[in-house]
This record gives structure tokens, C-alpha cells and sequence, in this order.
């Protein structure tokens, strides 16, 4: 039977170049019609270390990285030693029989990749000597390949006329080798190419697109791992008339300036990630307080304090929920895929702009870098809104109404003080008990123009459900369907809308006797928030830094629901 | 607040050094509206907490837009409406304490990029609205209630400070000096760059200094403050320098860049080196 989906894994050290062949070789499949998704994890440091990225490949949608892998490829010892026991029965590892020796251990491939390439004329060749012995691993037409090295070398002014050529023989080279091993992981079938318009991209720039589509004009922000490339994009993208793009001295500054922004009438946004958004406290209270639009991007990674910079992690709940002191309650959305970054954008803009306020994006480490295939969105079906601006004369009293009101911007009539103490209508700073009364209900009843979140359902009349947040959504939808193949009844419901969660999802999960959440932190954070609102919510946590595995899931969510039959009480 | 609001309950104490300052403001603003032909809605401030940071509330007439922000983040503030509006003029109103402390941080960055709003520092030597507490312009020794036996730090010299990390504007007055200093306001809103007018405002309650600033011969107390030479060039920094050498405390404009580049002329300079691309053609350039 031909296989239907294929991983790969490439290990070694930082700086040897194999990541972007990784990509590379993800970006050529889908070129060629099949589905592709990597994963990736590096140290915190600019070469060295140990660092590996994964690429699955499949003829269908991919909804993870893939649990076990189907190729190793070892560029050291360390590697393989720390890698192996994840290749799977049948599986091969790839190694560089030139720089490492190998016990024959029956399932190992030594080929002398930099030898073979070196051979072409080319000195950087040993990569598509490498490429090449995959591709012949899973048996797939060199065609596939052969097309990537055309158009990523077309530049022949830039790179030669002879890079081409050799690129091409040393695919051919990697292929013959492979081929006289004898190693063979079964044929790949043929690509189903979806019949849209396609594009290929990670989640950090799926994010920046879809904010650029929202109408953003002003962004500030600092590096920070694993937000640093929604800067990066910005300083070279948000460009032009009418556009601000600055790389600030600090995460304080970001808040602060994309607050004055916001007041001054952008659609501004920052993004950062855990220590950057621990500074941005006050300012977010700031801009709940005196009701400014602004979006905050929380790229999260492994915490607390610096924490595991380019790990992944779902542990800023907590902080996204109740960033700043006070009454405070910002609403959150979180994406769970590379494409609903893109959409995520979107809403928070639309959000921010519609209750006049602060909304969290919070993304993750695993979606930010990761670089997936996905339908291109139709700009002109994706909704953008602009925020009600008054057009009166002077005298307006800006916070008069207890609920959201028309906001005036400078430069025009409707002078008024944007304050963060607490205020009257005007702006004034007050003290009167009534007043706090008054302006802290109106805070929150803005909060209610927010419940048009949509989420999905499936299986809905089973008793026990799963409902991951995040970039859990992948593993945790798998292993769903896993565990209705195994005729478990469980059902299934996912959204991005965080807060204020969609009403209606909440009603569903309120009449659930159980409904697991699989995330990653200790705490279980987001169930912690279900069982505040009512509903019989329990976590399947981790807290290793990597995304969940589906066969882990699978197992952990059986044992739970066994348990939870055998007692027969609501957890 | 263009009329008395009886809700807003925040009074500056009687001699406060802060009235004079917002006497001085609005002249300078309204000097701008008349000269530009501009609605006063054109501008900005944005003010710091502290006593000094009630200015936004307590300006008497037509009304500016303002917002009354974090304690020490008015530049941050300023940055996000200055170069989201590069139209609007845009003052801060700032405490000692904020500006010089909790805000240290962020004075520099502006020098660098010569964000072109306007700086107007309150300087009492005290956090008054905290009761009292030494500043960072407190002087070594000085008594407050959180220095019972002395204060154990030398005093900051700001306008050494300011002239050391590149403002390309420097004024120094006083809050009695009310015509002078809105003069200092009104040419620190019009140089096209970062802009601090750093005001000696005492506060009559915890730190009452106008006899030391202005001197008192019956009582053999010299003055502190003294008016910079007509004669001073302010675009020579080193005669700058030498100014805030004679010590005490020098009215005027201590420097003034005579070509200064403001930030949004230098991102619209970067920018012509750019090429911008709408959302589609971005999207597009991801296309498989
Ligand atoms: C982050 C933060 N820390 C502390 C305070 C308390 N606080 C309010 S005003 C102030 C000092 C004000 O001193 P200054 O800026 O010199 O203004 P003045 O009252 O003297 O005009 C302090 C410390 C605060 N509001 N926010
Ligand atoms: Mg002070």
C-alpha cells in the first residue's frame, strides 16, 4: 500500500545550514501539490547547540508535526544518540558516513554527502546529495526536487549558470546512493492538490499579514525570541505614507507608544512574548482605563521570568487574562493553527477597534515558527472594521454613556483627557464613589460587543468532551478523531475566542458532565477559567517545552474517561 | 477644563510653583494657534502623575486634547501620538520625579531620535503629590521624609544631563518668570526636534525654594538663578556646557541645534528606500 504521510527529522548543531534545507524540502513538496508542516526547536544562541527541525509531509491536510519519525537524519553522534528511539519500526537513519562512525545497527544509512557533493563542482552541494537520498527513501519523483533547485537558484546573474546544474547532479547522486542501500520506506502516493490558491508561511508572518489586512499603520516593538520576526517582517513590510514601523528601546516604550498611537487614531500593535509582556502591565491597564484601541502579541514561550526563550508553552493564561492590577478583564483571542493566525489578526483588530480597548493575540512558540501550507485567504471576503469616531463640536463629554460612545480624535472638535485614574465624563480625574461605579460597569459592559466569537462542535451529544485552546487544537483534534475511529464517544469544540468566550459554547460545555482540556503548563489554566464559569472542566497538562504527541493524548484522554466511567462522578 | 468642575477635586496648594508654569503654557499654546491659524485642537498634551501632571486638568480656557497618562511614561506616550500624527504639536507636562526618575530611561531615546515634541519638567526637588520625598534634583543631605537623617545621593544636574545626551533643545526657567518662560515653551514647540524646557517650579509646602532661587539681600542669600548673556550662542554646545559650568541656575535657552532633522523627517527619508506592497501583493509573494 503507498504511504500516505512521511516525517523526517534533521538533527545536529546550529549553524550547519540544514534548517533552511528543512524548509527548503517542505516548500518543494508543496510546490508539487502535497501538504508539508515543520517544527522546529533551537537553542537560545546564534550557532552551535543542539537543534533539530522536523518536516511531515502528507497527502492530506497535516494537522501536526508527526509523533514518530520515518527518517532521522543524524548529523552528528549526539544527535543520533538523543533522536533514535524516536524513529519508528522500519524507519531509516541518514547519517554522513564521512565526518561519523557508525556501528551497523541494521537500520542505519551512512552516504558520504559531502564527498558526493563536493564531487559536483559545487562545495555546498551535500545538502541536495541529501535531499536527493530522501526523496528516492520514500520513493518520490526527483521531478519534485529537481523544480525547487530551478526556481530557488533561477537567478543565474546572482548565483551562476552552473549552480543549477550541479545542485541538480547532486540530487541525482543522493538518490543513487540511496537507491543501491537497499533502504526502502515504501512509496509516497501521489499529491492531492487542493483546488485553491495556496500559500506557504509560518504562523508569525500568517499573524503580520493578517494585521496588515486589519488596516494596522503603527507598530513599535523590541526583540524578543519568538516574537522577533513579527518585528523583522514589519521594519521591512510596514512601509510607506501614512506607515510606522520603529524597532523601541524597550517593551515599556512599545505599550506606552502604541497606546498614544491608538489614541491619536492607528490601528497600532506590538508583539512580544513573555518577560516583554510581564513590562507591559501598566500600560495595558492604561489602555483599558482610558479606553484606547491598541493590540498586544504575546508569542508565548516557556516561563516563568526569561524561562525557556525558544521552547514552547501555553502558561501566559493567566498573564493575558489579568495582565494589570484593578478590575481588569482584556479580551483574548488565540489562534490554534499557521492559518488562523492570519485570521486571529484579523478579529483582535476588529475587536480592539469595536470595544474601544486592549485585546490580547496570544500565540505560541510551536505556531510562530512553524512553516505550513494553507488556502489563501480572499482578502475581500475577510471583514476589516474602523472604530465609531465622533464628529461633533467641543463640549463632548467622552464617557458619559454606560456604554461604549463615539471617540473623538485629536486635531478635530471633541477635546478630552484620555486618563488613566478614574474619571468623569469628561476625562477629570474623580474620586466619587458613584463615578468608579459608573465607569467600571461601562469598562465591562463593553466586553459584551465582543460574543460573536464562532467556534467548532462535533459529536456534540456525547457526555465527555475534549477542548484544547491554542496550538493544542492540532494534536488535540488527532487525536479526536483517533479516539472516534476507537469508537470512543467523546465530542469534540475548539474556538479562539477566549474572552469573552462565545455564549452559546459556553451553554454547550455548562451541560457537560466532563469536559478535558489538553494544555501546555502546570497549572491547567484554562480549565481553571472553565471551572469559574461554570463548567466541569479538567486539564490534561504538560510541561515539557514541546507540543503535545498524539499517541500521548490519545492514551491520556482513554485513561481519563475510563476512570471517570468507572467512578461515575463528575470530576 | 475650560470651566470649574466640582467634580474634579485636586487643587494646587496656594504659591505652588506649577501655577505660573500653566499661566505660561497657555500663552505659548495660544501664541501657536494665533501664528499657525490653528484650532487649539490641534494640541496634544500629555502629562505625567505628580502635582505638575494635573496641569492637563486645571488649563483654563479653550481646551487642548490631552491624555493623563503612567507615572514616568509621558515620552513613550508622546512617541505613539507624535508619530501616528506628525500633524499634531505635541507638549508633555512632567514632574521631576517622573521625568528625571521612573522616566530616566526614556529621555535619552528621544535625543536620539530628535522626536520633535516638547518637554515642560516641573522641578520642585520633591515627589509632592507622594508628600514630599526628595527627587533626584533633591540635594545631597536634604531632609524629606523618606531621608529623616539626610539624603544620601548628590543631586542630578539635568540640564547637564539634557545637553550631555543630545536634546537638540534646552531652556531653562523659571515659574515666576511667566512671559520668559512661555517664550521658552512657545520656541521649544517650534524647533522641529526633542525639546526640554526644564522649569524650576518650587513646591510652597514641602520644599519652598523661592528664596534661594531668586535671593534675598537683606538676609546676605544670593540668588541661585541668573539670566544667561544675550552675547551666549545657544547653537555652540560648548558654550552650552560652560553655562551650566557657572553653576546655579541659568535662565534661558541653554542650546538650540540650528539644523536639526526631526523624526518624521528621517522615517519618510528612510522610507523613500523602501517599496511598499498592499496586504494582496504581500499575500501573493507567499503563493505556492
Ligand atoms: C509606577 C508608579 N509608582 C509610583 C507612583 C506614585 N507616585 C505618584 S506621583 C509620584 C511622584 C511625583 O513626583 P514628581 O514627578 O516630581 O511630581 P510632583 O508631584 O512633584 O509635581 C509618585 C512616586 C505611581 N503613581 N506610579
Ligand atoms: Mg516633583
Amino acid at each position: 500500500m503507498e504511504k500516505t504521510d512521511f516525517v523526517v527529522r534533521f538533527a545536529g548543531e546550529g549553524g550547519q545550514g540544514f534548517l533552511s534545507v528543512a524548509v527548503g524540502f517542505a516548500s518543494a513538496n508543496t510546490q508539487a501539490g502535497y501538504h508539508a508542516q515543520t517544527f522546529a526547536t533551537f537553542p537560545s544562541q546564534i550557532t552551535g547547540g543542539p537543534t533539530w527541525m522536523q518536516v511531515r509531509i502528507s497527502t492530506k491536510p497535516i494537522l501536526t508535526r508527526g509523533d514518530s519519525l520515518d527518517v532521522l537524519v543524524a548529523f552528528n553522534e549526539h544527535s543520533y544518540e538523543t533522536h533514535v528511539d524516536e524513529v519508528r519500526e522500519g524507519g531509516v537513519v541518514l547519517y554522513d558516513s564521512d565526518s561519523m562512525n557508525m556501528d551497523d545497527d541494521g537500520r542505519s544509512l551512512g552516504i558520504a554527502f559531502d564527498k558526493l557533493g563536493k564531487s559536483t563542482g559545487n562545495a555546498r552541494a551535500a545538502n541536495m546529495v541529501m535531499m536527493g537520498a530522501l526523496a528516492e527513501l520514500m520513493k518520490m519523483p526527483l521531478d519534485v526536487l529537481a523544480d525547487f533547485v530551478r526556481r530557488r537558484w533561477a537567478n543565474t546573474a546572482r548565483y551562476g549558470p552552473k549552480i543549477v546544474p550541479q545542485n541538480i547532479e547532486a540530487l541525482a547522486l543522493g538518490k543513487q546512493a540511496a537507491a543501491e542501500s537497499g533502504f526502502s520506506l515504501g512509496k509516497l502516493a501521489p499529491p492531492e492538490a487542493p483546488g485553491y490558491k495556496q500559500i506557504f508561511t509560518n504562523g508569525n508572518s500568517a499573524l503580520a499579514l493578517g494585521a496588515v489586512h486589519a488596516g494596522l499603520n503603527f507598530y513599535a516593538g523590541y526583540p524578543i525570541s519568538p516574537a522577533t520576526t513579527i518585528l523583522v517582517w514589519m521594519e521591512e513590510n510596514l512601509v510607506g505614507d501614512g506607515k510606522f514601523v520603529y524597532q523601541v528601546s524597550s517593551e515599556i516604550e512599545a505599550i506606552n507608544a502604541i497606546v498614544g498611537a491608538g489614541y491619536g487614531g492607528a490601528k497600532a500593535m506590538t508583539a512580544t512574548a513573555g518577560p516583554g509582556f510581564s513590562l507591559m502591565s501598566e500600560g495595558l491597564g492604561l489602555a483599558w482605563m482610558a479606553e484606547i484601541p491598541c493590540v498586544v502579541v504575546d508569542v508565548q514561550r516557556g516561563g516563568p521570568a526569561t524561562g525557556l526563550p525558544t521552547k514552547t508553552e501555553q502558561s501566559d493564561f493567566f498573564a493575558a487574562m489579568h495582565p494589570a492590577h484593578g478590575d481588569v478583564s482584556l479580551p483574548i483571542i488565540a489562534p490554534g493553527t499557521v492559518e488562523e493566525c492570519f485570521y486571529a489578526a484579523v478579529a483582535a483588530f476588529n475587536w480592539a477597534e469595536r470595544y474601544q480597548g486592549p485585546v490580547i493575540l496570544l500565540s505560541e512558540h510551536a505556531l510562530s515558527e512553524r512553516e505550513q501550507n494553507f488556502r489563501m485567504p480572499d482578502l475581500d471576503s475577510v471583514h476589516v472594521e474602523n472604530r465609531v469616531v465622533y464628529d461633533g463640536g467641543n463640549g463632548y463629554l467622552r464617557y458619559e454613556a454606560s456604554e461604549m460612545s463615539p471617540m473623538p480624535l485629536p486635531g478635530s472638535p471633541g477635546s478630552y483627557v484620555a486618563n488613566a485614574s478614574e474619571h468623569d465624563p469628561m476625562g477629570d480625574t474623580t474620586h466619587l464613589p458613584d463615578r468608579h461605579v459608573q465607569m467600571t460597569e461601562r469598562r465591562f459592559s463593553k466586553l459584551s460587543l465582543l460574543e460573536d466569537g464562532s467556534y467548532e462542535s462535533q459529536n456534540i451529544d456525547a457526555p465527555i468532551a475534549i477542548m484544547p485552546w491554542g496550538g493544542s487544537k492540532g494534536p488535540g483534534f488527532e487525536a479526536y478523531r483517533q479516539l472516534i475511529a476507537g469508537e470512543m464517544d467523546v465530542a469534540w469544540y475548539f474556538t479562539m475566542y477566549l474572552n469573552p468566550l462565545p455564549p452559546p459554547l459556553l451553554n454547550e460545555l455548562r451541560g457537560k458532565d466532563l469536559v478535558l482540556v489538553p494544555e501546555l503548563n502546570f497549572q491547567g489554566q484554562f480549565s481553571s477559567y472553565l471551572r469559574s464559569k461554570g463548567v466541569r472542566a479538567e486539564s490534561i497538562t504538560q510541561y515539557t517545552g514541546l507540543p503535545f504527541k498524539v499517541a500521548d493524548l490519545v492514551e491520556r484522554v482513554s485513561e481519563r474517561i475510563a476512570a471517570y466511567r468507572k467512578e461515575g462522578v463528575p470530576a | 477644563m475650560s470651566d470649574k468642575n466640582p467634580e474634579y477635586d485636586f487643587k494646587w496648594c496656594p504659591g505652588c510653583g506649577d501655577f505660573g508654569v500653566r499661566r505660561a503654557l497657555e500663552q505659548a499654546v495660544e501664541k501657536r494657534t494665533i501664528e499657525l491659524e490653528e484650532p487649539i485642537e490641534q494640541n496634544v498634551v500629555v502629562a505625567g502623575i505628580g502635582c505638575s501632571g494635573n496641569m492637563v486638568h486645571l488649563l483654563e480656557g479653550p481646551q487642548p486634547y490631552g491624555i493623563h497618562g503612567l507615572h514616568g511614561r509621558t515620552l513613550p506616550i508622546a512617541l505613539g501620538v507624535k508619530m501616528a500624527r506628525p500633524d499634531l504639536n505635541v507638549v508633555i507636562a512632567a514632574g521631576d520625579g517622573d521625568f528625571l526618575s521612573i522616566g530616566m530611561e526614556h529621555i535619552a531615546p528621544q535625543a536620539q531620535r530628535n522626536l520633535n515634541v516638547c518637554a515642560v519638567v516641573m522641578d520642585n526637588a520633591v515627589y509632592g503629590l507622594t508628600k514630599g520625598q526628595g527627587s533626584p534634583t533633591a540635594s545631597l543631605g536634604m531632609v524629606t521624609p523618606s531621608t529623616p537623617y539626610g539624603k544620601p545621593e548628590v543631586s542630578l544636574n539635568a540640564l547637564r544631563l539634557y545637553l550631555a545626551i543630545g536634546a537638540s533643545y534646552v531652556a531653562s526657567g523659571i515659574s515666576s518668570k511667566i512671559k520668559d518662560l512661555a517664550s521658552l515653551i512657545y520656541e521649544g514647540m517650534e524647533h522641529p526636534g526633542f525639546s526640554i524646557v526644564h522649569v524650576q517650579s518650587p513646591c510652597t509646602y514641602f520644599h519652598n525654594t523661592y528664596e534661594q532661587l531668586k535671593g534675598n539681600p537683606r538676609k546676605g542669600i544670593a540668588p541661585l538663578a541668573w539670566t544667561i548673556d544675550d552675547d551666549h550662542d545657544p547653537s555652540d554646545i560648548h558654550a552650552a556646557h560652560e553655562v551650566v559650568d557657572k553653576g546655579g541656575v541659568p535662565l534661558g535657552i541653554l542650546y538650540r541645534d540650528d539644523a536639526p532633522v526631526p523624526f518624521e523627517d528621517r522615517m519618510t527619508e528612510m522610507f523613500t528606500r523602501a517599496k511598499p506592497r498592499t496586504a494582496q501583493e504581500l499575500i501573493e509573494s507567499y503563493a505556492i
